[in-house]
C-alpha cells in the first residue's frame, strides 16, 4: 500500500553526472522492495508544472526512522529544481509504487545489469538476493566513466562486476549489449534483472532469450502520476493467457517479464489488443495460441482509418 | 456542506473528475472515497478499447496535454467490477459515458437504467462522431441534442443526465441550450481545450495523436467563462463546474460563477488527496467571508451579493 507523506531532505549530492536525493520518509522505508519506485511534485506549492516526477528508489535505510535514496539527472526544470532542493526542505513524495522485482525460489546465479543511473535499483535487489542465498554479477554500462552508476559497489559486492562505456573511459569500450552473451556465460546466468533504456532491454531480452534465461525487465517510461490514474505510462504487454493488453507502466509494471512485453509495439496499439478497432482478430479467440506465436505483427493495418479521442 | 445536484443529494460539493480517477480504486490509496461528493467514473464505452498510442501525455505551463483516447474496459466489466467495488465502499457514482454514435449512447444509458446505485449520468459529448468524420457531438448543438434525447429516452427518469460540453465551440450557449430543450437535468462544464505541443528536442509532436486536450489550471479562466455565461442563459440548470480547480479558492470561484459542485480533475494527477484537500480549504473559504450553506454562494458573481465583497489584490499599494 502506498503512501503520500510529506518527506524532509536529508541530504542531495552529487555523484558523477547525477545527483543523488535522500528524503526522510519512513513510510515510505518500511514499505520498500527493491523494483518499486516513488513519485515526487516538483517546483513547490505554486508550481506550474502538474507531472508528478518517477524516480526508481535506489536504497533505503532504517536511519532517522527510515530514508529512501534516489538517483537521477538534472535534465529539465522539474530535476533541476529537485538538484537544488537543501536539508529540511519539504517535497510531497508517494510511495513505494509498482511492482518489485520477484525473487528466484532457490539460489540461483543472477546477471544485473543497468544502464546510466537505470543501475541504482539493482543494488537493493543484490542485496536481496544475496540473502536469498543467490550469486550476484553486475553488468553496468553508460556513456562515459561518469555516467556509469555505481561501478565501485558492484566491484566490491558482486560476485563479478562488468563496466562498459561507449567512449572506453571506464572499463571496456561498447555497449552493455555486445559484452551480455559473454558474461552470461562466463558467469553461468540463470536469470537477468535488466534497469535500461527500451531499445537496450528489447535487445537484453532477444540475447537471453538464446540461452532460455528469464529476463525481469524494470520499464524506464515517462509517468504523469505513478498511481494508475492517468493512463500516460502505457505500453503493450502480453499475459500468460497469451492475449496482449495495454497496460500501465506504473500498477502492472514497471518490472515486466520481459519475454511478455511486446517491445517493438511500444508506442503503437497492436491490432490484436483488448480493444483495439477491430479487435478481437479472426481465429485469436479460443484457439489457445498467443496472438504473437503466430507471427501477428503489431501495428494499425494499412488503410484502415482510426479517429483519436481527445480527452 | 450538503448540496443538491438536480435530484441528488451529496455530501459536498467537491467531485472527482472523468477520466482522472481511475476505477476509484487508486484513488482510494489515499482517500476514503466515501467522503469524495461523488466519484465520476472515467468515461465507459459499450466495449473495451484500447485508448491511443504512446506518448499520450505531456506537460504545458500549468497544464496537462493529454490522448489517452478513453481507454477503457468497457461497460460489461465497468458494471460487473468496477461499479460495484465502488458501491461497497460508500462511493456516490456519477457515471461518464462515451460513444462513436448516438446509438451507443443510448445503449449504454439503457444498461445504466437498470443499473443499481448510479447516482447520475455524465454524457462525454467530446468524442467523434463516427457519422459525421470524427467531427466531436460537442461542436454542434443538433448533434449533442441528438445524443441528449437518447440518453434521455433509455435512462431512467430518477437519474439525472449531464451533458458535459466542449469548450472549442464558438457558441457554448446554443450548445447548452440545444441540451436543455433535448431533456438534459445539468450541464457539466468543461470538457478539455484542444492544443498541442511540438519538443523543440526531437522536433516532432510531443504527443502521438499530435493534437489532444488540454487540462489543468491553465485553462480554469475558460471554464470560468463558460459556467458565467451558461448560467446567464440558464439560471435553472445544475451546472457541474470542472476545469482547473486545484485549490479551495479556485472552486469558490466556479461556484460564484453559477456551478453547483465544482469537479477536481488534472490537480488529482499531482494530488491524489486532492479532493479532501479542496474540501477543507473551501470550507475555510466560506467560513472566511460567513457563508454556513454552498447554496447560498453559487451564482453570486452574477450580482446576488450587492457591489460584492470588500477585496484586496496582491500588487495593489496601499
Amino acid at each position: 500500500m502506498p503512501v503520500q507523506v510529506r518527506a524532509t531532505v536529508l541530504t542531495v549530492r552529487r555523484v558523477d553526472a547525477y545527483h543523488a536525493l535522500t528524503l526522510v520518509a519512513p513510510a515510505i522505508a518500511t514499505r520498500f522492495r527493491p523494483g518499486q519506485f516513488i513519485t515526487l511534485a516538483v517546483g513547490g506549492p505554486e508550481t506550474s508544472m502538474l507531472g508528478r516526477r518517477a524516480f526508481a528508489v535506489h536504497d533505503v535505510r532504517s536511519d532517522h526512522g527510515g530514508t529512501v535514496e534516489f538517483v537521477f539527472e538534472a535534465l529539465g526544470p522539474g530535476t533541476r529544481w529537485l538538484a537544488a532542493l537543501r536539508a529540511r526542505d519539504g517535497v510531497d513524495a508517494v510511495g513505494p509504487l509498482g511492482r518489485p522485482f520477484p525473487v528466484p525460489k532457490d539460489p540461483s546465479r543472477c546477471l544485473l545489469l543497468g544502464v546510466g543511473y537505470g543501475s541504482a535499483p539493482l543494488f537493493a535487489l543484490a542485496a536481496k538476493l544475496r540473502e536469498r542465498g543467490c550469486s550476484v554479477d553486475f553488468l553496468l554500462g553508460g556513456q562515459s566513466a561518469d555516467r556509469v552508476f555505481g561501478a565501485l559497489t558492484a566491484r566490491r559486492t558482486g560476485r563479478s562486476a562488468t563496466v562498459v562505456t561507449t567512449d572506453g573511459s571506464l572499463g571496456a569500450r561498447g555497449a552493455v549489449t555486445t559484452m551480455l552473451e559473454q558474461v552470461i556465460r562466463e558467469a553461468r546466468t540463470e536469470v537477468v534483472y535488466a534497469c535500461a533504456p527500451v531499445p537496450v532491454l528489447r535487445e537484453v531480452t532477444v540475447l537471453a532469450s538464446r540461452y532460455d534465461i528469464p529476463v525481469q525487465a524494470q520499464v524506464d517510461v515517462a509517468m504523469a502520476c505513478g498511481i494508475g490514474l492517468c493512463m500516460g505510462c502505457v505500453l503493450p504487454v502480453t499475459g500468460t493467457d497469451g492475449i496482449t493488453r495495454i497496460v500501465r507502466a506504473c500498477v502492472d509494471g514497471p518490472v515486466f517479464r520481459a519475454d511478455l512485453v511486446r517491445w517493438d509495439d511500444i508506442g503503437t496499439i497492436p491490432f490484436d489488443a483488448v480493444g483495439a478497432p477491430g479487435w478481437p482478430p479472426r481465429g485469436a479467440r479460443g484457439d489457445g495460441q498467443s496472438p504473437r506465436d503466430r507471427g501477428v505483427q503489431g501495428g494499425r493495418p494499412p488503410g484502415q482509418k482510426r479517429h483519436y479521442h481527445a480527452g | 456542506m450538503r448540496v443538491r445536484l438536480g435530484q441528488v443529494d451529496l455530501p459536498n460539493p467537491v467531485l472527482a473528475a472523468a477520466g482522472c480517477a481511475g476505477a476509484g480504486r487508486e484513488l482510494a490509496h489515499f482517500n476514503d472515497i466515501s467522503r469524495i461528493g461523488a466519484v465520476v467514473s472515467k468515461s465507459i464505452m459499450t466495449e473495451p478499447w484500447t485508448g491511443n498510442p504512446a506518448p499520450r501525455l505531456a506537460e504545458t505551463p500549468s497544464g496537462l496535454l493529454n490522448s489517452v483516447g478513453l481507454q477503457g474496459p468497457g461497460i460489461d466489466v465497468f458494471l460487473q467490477r468496477d461499479l460495484p467495488w465502488l458501491l461497497s465502499r460508500g462511493a456516490r457514482v456519477v457515471v461518464s459515458i462515451a460513444g462513436q454514435t448516438a446509438r451507443e449512447y443510448g445503449v449504454l444509458a439503457s444498461r445504466l437504467a437498470d443499473a443499481a446505485g448510479v447516482s447520475a449520468v455524465e454524457i462525454n459529448l467530446s468524442c467523434p462522431n463516427a457519422e459525421d468524420a470524427g467531427r466531436p457531438f460537442a461542436l454542434d448543438p443538433g448533434t449533442a441534442g441528438t445524443v441528449v434525447a437518447a440518453v434521455r429516452g433509455s435512462l431512467r427518469y430518477d437519474i439525472p443526465v449531464f451533458a458535459k460540453l466542449s469548450p472549442d465551440v464558438t457558441d457554448i450557449v446554443a450548445v447548452a441550450g440545444a441540451c436543455v430543450a433535448s431533456g438534459t437535468d445539468g450541464l457539466s462544464l468543461i470538457n478539455v481545450l484542444l492544443g498541442m505541443a511540438i519538443d523543440p528536442g526531437t522536433m516532432r509532436p510531443a504527443l502521438a495523436g499530435a493534437c489532444g486536450g488540454l487540462s489543468g489550471p491553465a485553462i480554469r479562466p475558460v471554464a470560468v467563462r463558460c459556467v458565467w455565461q451558461v448560467r446567464e442563459a440558464f439560471p435553472d440548470v445544475p451546472i457541474i463546474g470542472t476545469g482547473g480547480v486545484r485549490t479551495g479558492r479556485d472552486a469558490l470561484e466556479l461556484l460564484l460563477a453559477g456551478a453547483s459542485v465544482i469537479g477536481v480533475g488534472t490537480a488529482l494527477i499531482h494530488d491524489p488527496s486532492a479532493c479532501p484537500r479542496v474540501l477543507r480549504e473551501l470550507e475555510e473559504e466560506l467560513a472566511a467571508i460567513g457563508v454556513g450553506r454552498v447554496a447560498d454562494i453559487i451564482g453570486q458573481a452574477h450580482g446576488g451579493i450587492p457591489h460584492g465583497l470588500p477585496g484586496r489584490r496582491e500588487g495593489q499599494k496601499m
